[in-house]
């Protein structure tokens, strides 16, 4: 009997890939290990690891006579840091970012909505392609792009002047703040071309979301006597909180850190990831730099707290 | 008073006919079931009386009002989900006080009503916990209390028997009937389980292609089908072939044949009598189904496992009485 069940069995592998593969078949947690070491070493050493040393610097200063960085901890760094220059940058870079997110999000819950639950076949495959299309191309080609549409001889201010509506463009570039000799030299042009730019980070999360609520919610919610409003308030937009929250956590931190399209499209004021691209480079300010990358550490860790405590994540 | 009237409702999805030129009338109070295979029409049925559909032919009233344009928050009717499709970011107490909120009614009296609601579905003190940590079984008590709350003129049940195993699923049957007739509510229930639906319903309404095959008490239904597929659905009964029939004196070209109607041995009085061969058995518990081979027609035979059955090959006679043999409509 017992040598017929043991021909059952295939013999034991010889080679040592067989070997190996028995070897982890009885222990699992090898092959985990295996697998997971490169990639944690890398984010754990290079990514995370670099960003540490990085902060490390914010507590370091600067030499004022010499120029060299003095390693004595201090906080002079962080006093300069909120100087009211510095201070004003990180205000218009926080407004920005979140006028930005909130903008993104209004543009893009309507598009992820057609496509989680309209969207079928050829046209869920259109609107992938149309979502994702621009982020094949170049970033500076669609910017500069953008500069001439923009621009005073663009082709917006001479649509605005065939609907005979310039007074409405001049009006609305006379304003404070928003306002400017152009919209491509104006915090408006920066705002549209960021909403431009990171559409498709706020869209798809969004959709994932929506994607994931079942239809008979929706259902059980009418059936309940829901309106379409009340709907919405109390199923749908809690379920889709969360594709929210990761996307405008993508728009409010690449928009906290961009220091290209403020550079080319935007009034010459500085932006948070401009003066750390200054103080690194020509001031060569190494201190006032990672002080500066540590505000949008801080502002999202801050922001994604106060998100928790909203109940974003409890229908995770 | 009339709760549900279908005048020739139909709805079509382009060239599908999903429910076609129904005609129903339920009766306020009665615990009515729809039955039939998957794609019949039933669950459309059930969702043209929420709302969720709406018919591209006929007339639907509830209770003498006009139902077609109506949308699903507008009307007195409320749905337990198949899957019961609880809202899994809110409490159970949310969950089941929702028709009461969207409605504007006081936070403290919806409380009350939820959790008296729960209590009635023997869940109290459930309140707190999240959808995700209850048993299917409790999930779909909740759906029931959720539905209840709001006092509907018709509760309409899709399924909602489906998920659940077997014991659950009869104690569910029970306390569905119960519940039922001591809420005095219109029940409105879609099934594809024939058992559950003789069990449980006042009426039958037996559903395929899109029409109703046939009307009537779980008896009339189960005893005398009125056609070959409610025969075939519905408790399994024989067809007797229109040689069969011609043999036995029966005029039309099809007749049913209850298999615990027949037994194995020679005619008494009055009873009509077949011969053929024992092709096979099985053994179901209570009882033992014999097939016996009728010149081609196999024919089950229900007897009592108590019984001696002959073995496979034997030669053997079956009888019924005469009036236990239904012609049916052709189809």
């Amino acid at each position: 009997m017992t040598a017929v069940a043991e021909k059952l069995m295939l013999p034991e592998p010889r080679g040592p890939a067989g070997r190996l593969s028995d070897f982890f078949w009885k222990h699992p947690h090898v092959l985990l290990t295996v697998l997971l070491a490169p990639p944690l070493l890398w984010l754990g050493v290079v990514y995370i690891g670099s960003l540490f040393a990085l902060l490390l610097q914010s507590f370091f200063s600067i030499d004022d006579f010499s120029g060299l960085i003095n390693y004595e901890f201090t906080f002079a760094t962080y006093r300069q840091l909120l100087s009211e220059t510095n201070l004003d940058i990180i205000l218009r870079t926080v407004s920005m970012a979140a006028t930005v997110t909130v903008a993104s999000a209004l543009i893009a819950f309507p598009i992820a909505y057609y496509a989680a639950r309209y969207a079928q076949g050829k046209w869920k495959v259109l609107f992938y392609l149309g979502v994702m299309l621009p982020l094949w191309s170049s970033y500076l080609v669609k910017i500069y792009a953008w500069k001439l549409i923009l621009a005073k001889e663009g082709i917006l201010t001479w649509l605005f002047e065939k609907l005979h509506l310039l007074w409405l463009l001049d009006a609305w570039l006379s304003l404070p703040v928003v306002g400017g000799n152009s919209l491509s030299v104006s915090y408006t042009g920066t705002f549209i071309v960021f909403v431009y730019v990171w559409m498709p980070f706020m869209i798809l999360p969004i959709q994932a979301a929506l994607e994931r609520v079942p239809t008979n919610l929706i259902e059980a919610s009418s059936d309940l006597g829901g309106t379409p409003a009340q709907t919405f308030r109390h199923v749908l937009f809690p379920l889709a909180l969360p594709g929210i929250v990761a996307g405008s956590i993508f728009t409010f931190s690449l928009t906290l850190g961009d220091y290209i399209i403020p550079q080319i499209i935007g009034s010459s004021r500085l932006f948070i990831g401009q003066a750390v691209y200054a103080q690194q480079g020509t001031a060569g300010n190494i201190p006032l730099a990672a002080a500066f990358t540590v505000v949008p550490i801080v502002i999202m860790g801050a922001y994604l707290w106060m998100a928790k405590r909203m109940g974003a994540f409890d229908a995770l | 008073m009339t709760a549900v009237l279908f005048d020739n409702v139909s709805r079509h999805f382009g060239a599908v006919r999903a429910v076609d030129g129904v005609n129903l009338e339920i009766a306020e109070g009665e615990f009515f079931a729809m039955l039939g295979p998957s794609g019949s029409g039933k669950t459309t049925c059930l969702r043209l009386m929420a709302g969720f559909e709406q018919p591209t032919g006929g007339h639907i009233e509830i209770f003498g009002e006009t139902a077609e344009g109506v949308p699903p928050y507008r009307r007195s009717v409320n749905t337990v989900f198949q899957d019961y499709a609880l809202f899994p970011h809110l409490s159970i107490l949310d969950n089941v006080a929702y028709g009461l909120m969207v409605k504007g009614v006081g936070r403290e009296e919806r409380r009350r009503a939820a959790e008296d609601a729960l209590a009635m579905v023997k869940l109290p003190g459930y309140g707190s916990r999240r959808p995700g940590q209850l048993s299917g079984g409790q999930r779909q008590r909740v759906a029931l209390a959720r539905a209840l709350v709001n006092k509907p003129k018709v509760l309409l049940l899709d399924e909602p028997l489906g998920a659940l195993d077997l014991k659950l699923r009869e104690q569910m049957q029970e306390e569905l009937k119960i519940l039922q007739k001591s809420l005095g509510i219109t029940f409105v229930f879609v099934t594809h389980d024939q058992g559950e639906a003789l069990s449980m319903a006042d009426r039958i309404a037996v559903f395929n292609d899109g029409r109703i095959q046939q009307l009537g008490s779980p008896e009339e239904v189960y005893k005398q089908p009125k056609t070959r597929f409610v025969a075939d659905f519905v408790g399994s009964s024989n067809v007797l072939p229109a040689k069969l029939c011609q043999r036995l004196g029966v005029t039309s070209s099809f007749a049913s044949l209850r298999p615990e109607a027949i037994v194995l041995s020679a005619p008494g009085d009055g009873a009509l009598s077949l011969s053929g061969t024992v092709s096979a058995h099985s053994f179901l518990g209570a009882v033992t189904r014999v097939v016996v081979d009728v010149d081609g027609s196999r024919i089950s035979v229900a007897t009592p496992a108590s019984l001696v059955v002959p073995k496979v090959g034997s030669p053997v006679t079956i009888s019924f009485a005469a009036d236990e043999l239904h012609p049916m409509e052709d189809a």
